[in-house]
């Protein structure tokens, strides 16, 4: 015991270039995938045009410019829809809400995913069942039928649209929550805590979820996609946004009708969303190859 | 390089300037690597974690690890070179000439198959009884199929042949025994069937990847023995590999040291252990605690250079005191001491002259006065269970201040989960847990703040009790943060004094723990239970993911913080060696019961619980196995 030799982090092997949290290390190597640019450039694009381009519109979407179904003229640069309003402005118009609608439904099921998926994990007990199995009954309906049930029961309302969503979401994430959480849980790390007395919050949240980001992740992007498709879907089918709103699954509806007249009223909005969707989803899709990469990376 | 002792003898393994590197950069993982063994001896290959050992373990079979590859030398067994050979002509090697023993059996045994078929699995792949060996010209395919045609003929001659093979490892030659899966063996049983087709075929060479690690003393006891009888038997040229120098000691007739990727020392076992050449030989010795002795452990200093980051000269430099300029420009050539010993050190003829012991006496008796004072914590009359089953029948200790408690005893016993009843980690018990003669609730989420404080645990494995995504000063803030109202100034001040006394710096604070080696994890988990200044450390097998080197140094630290901070420690371990090393007070644990308690040098020179003294008897000592005859 003579000597006390302090050890300093002279010696550590060099740590430099790599990223301490492991969610930055996946978006980057996920960057590193032509998948993943194409659909950032894709998202960037939508996004971008969902946010300025109310701003550029020539007219206001209920001005009415000319007569119903109108083809492209230098008036209406892509026509008209069924009521003889301006398509240009109203597709640049209806991004908007279909964004900021998925966009908080998907951070809401992540929210209440997050917590009774990791709720469910470090319980283990009778509470774990009682969670999973309620989360069965409702994983038992398609999306668009319990989205379609709660709205139709209730009516079209926004903010129970965006509640319809997330409870359509929730169930899923709170399943890979728990079982990603399941097997962080058993490690030392976690009991350590517990013996300090670290509330069951700070556990939880503290401890467990900064060890699972990675997994989230992916699914936050690929449960971002549906729900932007979910949402389409509902605004098609009329209960999402109510007319006169410009909005891209309304507009769908809309002009279905004069589909072989003047197809841009209709072709427009579903280009948008389906190239939004598709981006998102390749997003998803690099994350998740990059998260298996680490994986196979970090196996001890 | 080439001048490796030269002996007269029929050598059936020769491992000749053997260089592994890793596959996508000409970084060395171990060089120079030289050494034979003869027929019917034992090379225990030692070396810390990371050393090459496996490495070296794999290549005498021709098989390198995900990542590495053969870039020189030559292995050879009974003159036939290995490195050279095909896929298919090793294949058809394994099993009759060379085999493996892994070392964890219950990995390596399919658990699918009954432990019967997957002996004769090893019979019929290698065509046992139906030819010679294994026809290198033939396909795979077609081998195989004859093999099934003559299996018909041969399944008897077989049976009798899985019969004798289980009489040589000592297992029941009964057909149910045959007929379970592994999973309804016990480890050592399973290293067993492990030991039995490793040696089914006669192989000339086998290779033993530290085959006992997993297992219990008693069990390793026997699995040793089973392992020397074999090789003498059949003649079989053994290389094992083991972190473990009283294991090897125990087995071995030559010893092999490893460090950082070169062979530093090779040896007569004697020689190696009584009179070592190489300075890392001695510090390895000293650091590693006996149970046969007296001996205060020493711990090396830094850790041994990972390929790729090696120094120039001398490997072991930096750690060595007699390092000087020539040792830090040169790697030092084989020095042959004696027809079968040779050494790689510039200084070897000064360390072979020192007269410094090769262990160091421990200056006092452990024990001193008996521990002062009423006792800190008192476990009494705890009956535990998981479920239905029962753990802890009955058990009661007293931690005094100042004092160290050992708990030993075999996977099983229960000691882990006596401590992590005191720790409020285990609730299903009844009895009661004491600090300072006031009852403790069961569950540490129930416990007020102050007796959360008192008891603090430090873990097994510093791997997985450290969050990786917190920094080193946030893991040791958290008992700053819950028990102590601090500001983030004067946390971050209690958290580098922390570090410090565990003797690491202050700098570590912004670092995460995979930044860190094992031993430097278990300093800051060590660090973060000071943190909560507590008056108990329950301590679950500390060491046993560490290094020998390092688990010296884990128990230095301990002792002297358990005398600055006045501290009682609840030191729960498997390793008899250790407890003289650590502990006032034993108590020996068999069963979920307390078979023996009391001080620690009364226990361990007069045992008087039969089962103490065959825990005694059937702990490796270096001592024991070294002593001239």
């Amino acid at each position: 015991m003579s000597e006390r030799l302090i050890a300093a982090p002279t010696a550590l092997a060099p740590a430099v270039g790599r990223s301490r949290s492991p969610l930055v290390g996946t978006m980057r190597r996920a960057l590193g995938f032509g998948r993943t640019k194409v659909g950032l450039g894709l998202v960037f694009a939508l996004v971008l045009l969902a946010l300025v381009g109310p701003f550029l519109a020539p007219h206001s979407t209920t001005e009415f410019v000319g007569s119903p179904y109108e083809t492209p003229s230098g008036e209406a640069l892509v026509g008209t829809d069924n009521l003889g309003r301006d398509v240009l402005s109203r597709f640049l118009a209806g991004g908007r809400s279909i964004l900021a609608l998925s966009v908080i439904a998907t951070l809401l099921a992540l929210v209440v995913g997050v917590a009774i998926g990791l709720f469910a994990a470090y319980a283990r007990d009778w509470r774990d069942d009682v969670a999973m199995r309620a989360l069965d009954v409702v994983l038992a309906f398609p999306s668009i039928v319990l989205v379609l049930l709660l709205v139709s029961v209730v009516g079209p309302e926004l903010w129970l649209l965006v509640l319809a969503v997330a409870a359509s979401h929730a169930p899923r994430i709170a399943r890979l929550v728990r079982g990603a959480a399941l097997e962080v849980v058993d490690r030392d790390f976690v009991k350590a805590a517990e013996v300090l007395g670290e509330p069951r919050r700070k556990i939880l949240f503290g401890e467990i979820l900064p060890n699972i980001t990675s997994p989230l992740m992916v699914e936050a992007s690929l449960r971002l996609t549906y729900s932007i498709g979910l949402i389409a879907a509902i605004s098609f089918l009329g209960f999402g946004l109510q007319p006169p709103a410009a909005d891209w699954g309304l507009m769908i509806n809309e002009n279905r009708i004069g589909l072989t007249v003047q197809p841009w009223a209709v072709v427009l909005p579903v280009a948008a969303i389906g190239l939004l969707t598709i981006g998102t989803n390749l997003v998803a899709d690099g994350l998740a190859r990059a998260l298996i990469g680490i994986d196979r990376g970090t196996a001890r | 390089m080439t001048t490796i002792p030269s002996m007269n003898g029929d050598y059936v393994l020769e491992v000749e300037n053997l260089r592994v590197e890793l596959a996508y950069a000409a970084v060395d993982i171990v060089d120079g690597i030289s050494f034979r063994i003869k027929r019917g001896e034992v090379l225990g290959l030692v070396g810390e974690s990371g050393s090459g050992k496996t490495t070296v373990g794999l290549a005498v079979l021709g098989h390198q690890r995900r990542g590495a590859r053969v870039a020189g030398g030559s292995v050879r067994i009974d003159g036939d070179e290995v490195l050279t050979k095909s896929t298919g002509q090793l294949r058809a090697l394994r099993g009759r000439v060379g085999s493996y023993v892994p070392q964890d059996p219950s990995v390596a045994l399919n658990p699918a198959l009954r432990i019967g078929t997957q002996l004769e699995e090893t019979l019929v792949a290698h065509g046992y009884s139906a030819r010679d060996a294994l026809n290198p010209a033939l396909r795979i395919g077609t081998q195989l199929e004859e093999a099934v045609a003559a299996q018909a003929s041969n399944s008897s001659a077989r049976r009798e042949r899985i019969e004798e093979m289980m009489g040589e490892v000592l297992l029941p030659q009964e057909r149910d025994f045959l007929r379970r899966y592994p999973h309804q063996l016990s480890g050592g049983q399973q290293q067993r069937v492990a030991l039995a087709m490793a040696f089914a075929l006669r192989p000339k060479v086998v290779v033993l990847d530290e085959p006992t690690t997993a297992l219990d003393v008693t069990t390793q006891a026997h699995v040793l023995e089973t392992v020397r009888a074999l090789c003498k038997v059949h003649g079989v040229a053994a290389l094992y590999v083991s972190h473990d120098l009283a294991v090897v000691s125990a087995v071995a007739d030559y010893v092999g040291v490893m460090y950082a990727g070169r062979l530093v020392e090779v040896g007569p076992k004697e020689d190696v252990f009584n009179a070592a050449a190489h300075p890392y030989t001695r510090r390895l010795a000293q650091a590693i605690p006996d149970i046969a002795g007296r001996y205060k452990i020493v711990g090396i200093p830094g850790r041994a250079p990972s390929p790729g980051q090696r120094p120039p000269g001398c490997f072991f430099a930096p750690r060595c005191e007699l390092a000087d300029d020539r040792t830090r420009e040169e790697f030092p050539p084989v020095q042959n001491l004696s027809p079968s010993h040779y050494v790689r050190c510039w200084h070897a003829d000064e360390v072979r002259a020192s007269s410094k012991l090769d262990r160091l006496h421990r200056e006092t008796q452990n024990g001193g006065p008996a521990g002062d004072g009423e006792a800190l914590l008192t476990v009494r009359n705890v009956v535990a269970s998981y479920g239905a089953h029962q753990i802890l029948h009955d058990v009661s200790i007293d931690v005094l201040p100042r004092t160290c408690v050992a708990l030993v005893g075999e996977s099983g016993s229960g000691k882990t989960t006596l401590a992590r009843c005191v720790a409020g980690l285990h609730r299903d018990f009844s009895g009661e847990v004491l600090l300072r003669g006031k009852p403790l609730e069961r569950s540490a989420r129930s416990r007020d703040q102050q007796d959360r404080r008192e008891i603090q645990y430090i873990f097994q494995s510093p791997y997985s009790s450290l969050n990786p995504r917190k920094t080193i000063g946030q893991i040791i803030g958290q008992p700053l943060r819950l028990f102590f109202d601090l500001g983030r100034r004067a946390a971050d001040a209690r958290a580098s004094e922390a570090l410090e006394r565990v003797s690491l710096s202050g700098s570590y604070i912004d670092h995460y723990p995979d930044q860190l080696s094992g031993g430097e994890r278990q300093r800051v988990a060590i660090a973060r239970a000071l943190a909560a200044q507590p008056s108990v450390l329950v301590c679950d097998e500390v060491t046993s993911a560490l290094d020998v080197s390092v688990q010296a140094s884990i128990v230095e630290l301990l002792a002297q913080l358990q005398h600055e901070e006045n501290l009682g420690l609840l030191f729960v371990t498997h390793n008899l060696a250790l407890i003289r090393t650590i502990a006032q007070d034993v108590a020996v644990m068999s069963g979920g019961r307390i078979v023996e308690y009391g001080r620690v040098d009364d226990v361990l020179d007069a045992p008087t619980a039969d089962y103490t003294k065959k825990l005694l008897s059937d702990t490796p000592s270096l001592e024991r196995a070294t002593v001239p005859a």
